[in-house]
């Protein structure tokens, strides 16, 4: 057991009478890459300002490297942030940048040169020191802005969504990249973003958070494979929500009847009661694609239904059937043979997915289905 | 061809027409009285309806110790009232631009414009009023017993620099207000992260940042409080030597006008040359200066 070098205490901060963040708890490994996940408003930036001290908790206790942070200032705490838009400052050079951190630590203007220029060369940008921050591109600058923090050698190092504002081909390229800067440097990341592939690729950790609380809190493999809760279930990755009542249990297998009587199977998460409203999520990939019932795997429960439409995306491809009684839309990821390349709208198909690899919950109080 | 010819001389015609008001405003009004002035201020009079050209006006004013004395003076406590003006007008800037949100922010700036609704020979004469020996703050220092009679706060230079910073504030918040707001707050925080205190921030972010407005509000108070003549006459009464009362002598009272027209100049080229040195000090360029602000 590595020691924390993040722990939340109870951690609550309400804006006049709205909960931001709700009596939070959790504690952050040592050198461990830590993702909070939510829609925005969700309060995960109410917290990550938290954690760097622009705002106080109103209860509970932040500790970082084992050190309470109450009363201490942001430019006391051994942390620092990389900015949603970077903040790089433009009346400075790229050098002069990196280099200010330390020359607010009162360190000589020799080493402190030597030690932004041992970063610069670290992050890839050797010779960059005495540009102007405008001249560099848009990946550049993020590694600035990196540089920038991790020079002062933080204990724990916040990132506020900081790909956001990067084009698609970009973003997907840092994603790797600060991956490796992160294993090459070991520090601490906190990162928050509402992008769940950002958080999956790059995270040890992700905490999942809605309305001020943590939904779940485990590794990408947990989240995507075992929701604990229907808001993961329905944020994380791609999924088929459907909406129905249990009507039957079989172990732990639970039939599930949707208003306009639908028939399916899912595996029952929670305390799921006959009779009681249930959420069933089954993801694209899970379910299997046929013109003809008898090719469908053997034991699976067979649907029908018409293509809607052919959602071609490389290996992304997925196709929209609507299930052929209820009219209820289902995706379904193309498998990658190319068998179904000639499918076209309208097309009556088979379909089928294993009942233990989809899952059901207790429907969410106040969140209204499709069919109520 | 032939219509396309037409087409663009349409286009200078109406170039021409939009630039008009101005180009009228600036030849007559600024252009040509300058032109008369300089003419003569390089004559002297040598007897009735008789004149020859000569830098006699600009050797009377070197060789005249009142005269350059005055000059000065005028420039040290204009360079003054600059300074007070902009050390008085950043906190409030500050406060309006990055502490006060929505209305408050709004009602304050109406607060600094507010004086400037009622003229400027009314505004000094209210200084006059709480001022003068027998007026609101001398008889207010009696009954709080701090001093023994009455005293003329009026006629010192602090009097001057007083009336003159609350005659230009406005014109140093405005330019500074503008250079501020478009600072992005997240520098600041970002230079508060990587441990930057306040003096530090303000020295290292936020001046940098509103150099160009702080350059342009300096610009505007430095020529304003230089050619300023009814605030020095009034509240320094015959102490105040300001370089405009020489050149109002020169033209109203000696009916010298070669001399006034000389000492006009001599005015003018001091604030260009302050200017052109203030922005060389400063390390920036005019063109920008006006544009960022």
């Amino acid at each position: 057991m590595s020691t924390a070098d993040l722990v939340a205490d109870a951690v609550t901060k309400r804006f006049a009478d709205h909960v931001a963040v709700d009596e939070l708890s959790f504690s952050v490994a040592r050198g461990s890459f830590f993702s909070i996940l939510g829609p925005s408003g969700c309060g995960k930036t109410t917290l990550l300002r938290m954690i760097a001290g622009f705002i106080a908790p109103d209860a509970g206790d932040i500790a970082i490297g084992g050190r309470s942070m109450r009363e201490v200032a942001p430019n006391r705490r051994p942390v620092n942030m990389v900015f949603q838009q970077l903040a790089l400052f433009p009346m400075m050079s790229v050098g002069e940048n990196v280099a200010f951190g330390l020359a607010r630590r009162g360190i000589a203007r020799a080493e402190r040169t030597r030690r932004s220029h041992a970063m610069l060369e670290r992050v890839g940008l050797a010779g960059a020191s005495g540009k102007r921050v405008d001249e560099l591109s848009g990946g550049q600058r993020q590694r600035v802005a990196i540089a920038r923090s991790l020079v002062l050698e933080p204990t724990l190092l916040l990132l506020d969504e900081p790909l956001g504002a990067l084009d698609l081909k970009l973003r997907e390229h840092m994603k790797i990249e600060l991956k490796q800067l992160q294993a090459a440097f070991g520090t601490t990341f906190v990162y928050i973003t509402h992008d769940q592939s950002e958080a999956l690729v790059l995270s040890d950790h992700v905490g999942v958070m809605s309305h001020g609380r943590f939904e779940q809190l485990g590794t990408p493999q947990d989240l995507y494979y075992r929701p604990q809760t229907p808001f993961v279930a329905g944020f994380v990755g791609a999924n088929n929500r459907i909406v129905g009542r249990a009507t039957g249990r079989n172990g732990h297998l639970i039939e599930i009847t949707t208003k306009d009587g639908w028939i399916i199977h899912a595996l029952g998460a929670g305390e799921v009661a006959v009779g009681g409203a249930v959420e069933a999520f089954v993801r694209p990939e899970v379910a299997s694609l046929s013109r003809q019932r008898h090719e469908l795997p053997v034991g699976q429960p067979a649907h029908e239904g018409q293509v809607q439409s052919v959602l071609f995306d490389g290996a992304n491809s997925a196709v929209l059937l609507q299930e052929t009684r209820t009219r209820r839309e289902f995706r379904i990821a193309l498998p990658q043979t190319g068998q179904f390349s000639d499918l076209k709208p309208q097309e009556g198909v088979c379909f089928s997915f294993d009942p233990a690899r989809a899952v059901c919950f207790p429907a969410r109080a106040g969140v209204v289905g499709e069919d109520g | 061809m032939a219509d396309e010819g037409a087409r663009a001389w349409h286009g200078r015609l109406s170039l021409g027409l939009l630039l008009a008001p101005a180009l009228l405003w600036l030849g007559a009004l600024v252009v040509l009285p300058h032109v008369d002035l300089a003419v003569l201020s390089l004559r002297q009079r040598v007897g009735p309806h008789a004149y020859v050209p000569s830098l006699a006006q600009y050797r009377t004013f070197f060789v005249e110790p009142l005269y350059w004395h005055v000059f000065l003076r005028t420039a040290l406590m204009s360079i003054a009232a600059t300074a007070l003006t902009l050390l008085l007008a950043f906190p409030i800037a500050w406060v309006i631009a990055k502490v006060a949100r929505g209305r408050a922010s709004s009602l304050l700036f109406i607060l600094c414009l507010i004086p400037f609704w009622v003229s400027e020979t009314v505004r000094t004469l209210g200084w006059m009023i709480l001022l003068r020996e027998s007026g609101v703050l001398p008889s207010l220092l009696v009954k709080l017993g701090i001093t023994a009679v009455p005293i003329e706060l009026l006629y010192h230079d602090a009097t001057i620099l007083v009336g003159l910073i609350y005659t230009s504030l406005l014109f140093m918040v405005i330019p500074l207000i503008s250079s501020l707001e478009s600072l992005d707050n997240s520098l600041i925080e970002a230079a508060y992260d990587l441990g930057g205190g306040g003096f530090a921030i303000l020295r290292t972010i936020v001046i940098p940042h509103a150099a160009p407005g702080i350059t342009a509000g300096c610009i505007i108070v430095f020529m304003l409080t230089l050619g300023n003549y009814l605030t020095p006459t009034l509240l320094g009464g015959k102490n105040s030597q300001w370089f405009t009362e020489q050149i109002y002598t020169q033209f109203i009272t000696r009916f010298n006008w070669e001399q006034g027209a000389a000492f006009g100049f001599l005015l003018l080229g001091l604030s260009t040359a302050m200017v052109m040195i203030g922005l060389t000090l400063t390390g920036q360029r005019f063109g920008d200066v006006m544009r960022r602000t």
